[in-house]
């Protein structure tokens, strides 16, 4: 029999363990949230994130090791993103239908997400490259990297920042549009897009096929609309 | 499915070529999806050639998230250096953002008579 500890060696090595581990983490999530009714705070994301952390910790690893083997599934990311291409096929006459509210939302929420996120961290003392940071964090996270990048963030707390945003999003799009009474999958799906970008899309989809047609197309244009009025915006309150 | 796949990555391959010699403000992925909608519209048997696969790709959009949010553990010194004013600033904007958002395309949906009834909500809890 080989000792344990010069198999651990092997694995710690290999991408197989940390890919195993990202797939086996979010089945447990995605179980929990199944279990938990679908309820928004049992996000799987988040319960992935939260096991893989302890593991991580447990076992002394870094992340970048993790992510030898984590970034296979993170490749996917870019793939599932041209899918989103199909359901926004799929609500075409729907989309053009609705043009005027995109646009409103759009500017509106997008306005609203970077001009709100700079003057509360601002009332906290925040300035300079962490302020430039915050600023593009509604975006998908390539375009927010850029953005960030260019009005003197720093790449990766913008990364965390979008993570976190996408997450809190995802969790409370539903109780805050339920209490306001939004029943217009449209505007939600858009709304959600715009704020929190891919992972409010993802939490859209598990709700109502044409909320996540609304959020993909949402995401896309915030992206866009983002990379114009962040240094914009950066520049009044920066 | 590997045909899906490879017209899937091709898109996508071809968006990443134009966002970089373009100098676009949106990311290859993206690009190519607004490629793959065009394609979609010239030739509508493609969508449901890929139909399948995108949405198997699509039920499981959050898993692909994952890996990166574990890099949020990464940055966890950073994070907690700024706690309050960063999450605060998070926390606030997205409601904020959320809430206005929709309430502003609902508003205009009913002022430009864009409502659409077969897009409304149950009573549920959903």
């Amino acid at each position: 029999m080989t000792d344990p500890a010069l198999i651990w060696s092997y694995l710690a090595q290999g991408p197989l363990l940390w890919l195993t581990a990202t797939l086996v983490a979010y089945v447990i999530g995605d179980a929990l949230f199944r279990a938990a009714g679908r309820q928004s705070w049992a996000n799987p994301v988040l319960i992935a994130v939260i096991l893989l952390a302890l593991l991580l910790g447990a076992t002394g690893t870094d992340y970048a090791t993790y992510f030898e083997g984590a970034q296979f599934v993170h490749f996917m990311l870019g793939p599932a993103t041209v899918c989103l291409a199909l359901p926004l096929y799929d609500n075409l006459p729907r989309v053009r239908r609705a043009a005027w509210p995109m646009l409103a939302g759009l500017v509106v929420g997008s306005g609203v997400a970077i001009t709100s996120a700079l003057l509360i961290a601002r009332a906290f003392g925040i300035s300079g490259p962490v302020l430039a940071s915050l600023a593009p964090k509604s975006t998908t996270a390539p375009v927010a990297i850029g953005i960030a990048e260019r009005i003197g963030g720093q790449p990766t707390l913008t990364a965390a920042l979008v993570l976190l945003t996408g997450i809190f999003g995802a969790i409370v799009v539903t109780p805050l549009l339920n209490a306001l009474r939004v029943r217009d999958w449209r505007a939600r799906g858009f709304a959600v897009g715009v704020a929190a970008h891919g992972i409010g899309t993802a939490r859209a989809f598990q709700v109502n096929e044409t909320a996540g047609a609304f959020s993909g197309i949402g995401m896309g244009l915030n992206a866009v609309l983002t990379a114009i009025i962040a240094p914009i915006v950066v520049g009044w309150l920066g | 499915m590997i045909t899906a796949l490879s017209l899937i990555l091709a898109f996508q391959l071809v968006g990443e070529i134009l966002s970089r010699a373009l100098d676009l403000p949106l990311p290859g992925p993206v690009v190519g999806l607004c490629l793959l909608v065009a394609a979609c519209i010239l030739r509508p048997t493609l969508a449901a050639r890929l139909r399948p696969t995108a949405q198997g790709l699509l039920s499981h959009l959050s898993l692909f998230f994952v890996p990166a949010g574990v890099g949020v553990v990464a940055h966890w010194p950073v994070l907690r250096d700024h706690g309050i004013g960063l999450a605060l600033a998070i926390m606030g904007s997205t409601l904020l953002a959320i809430a206005a958002g929709a309430l502003t395309f609902q508003a205009v949906a009913r002022w430009t008579g864009a409502v659409d009834p077969s897009a409304l909500k149950g009573r549920s809890n959903d």
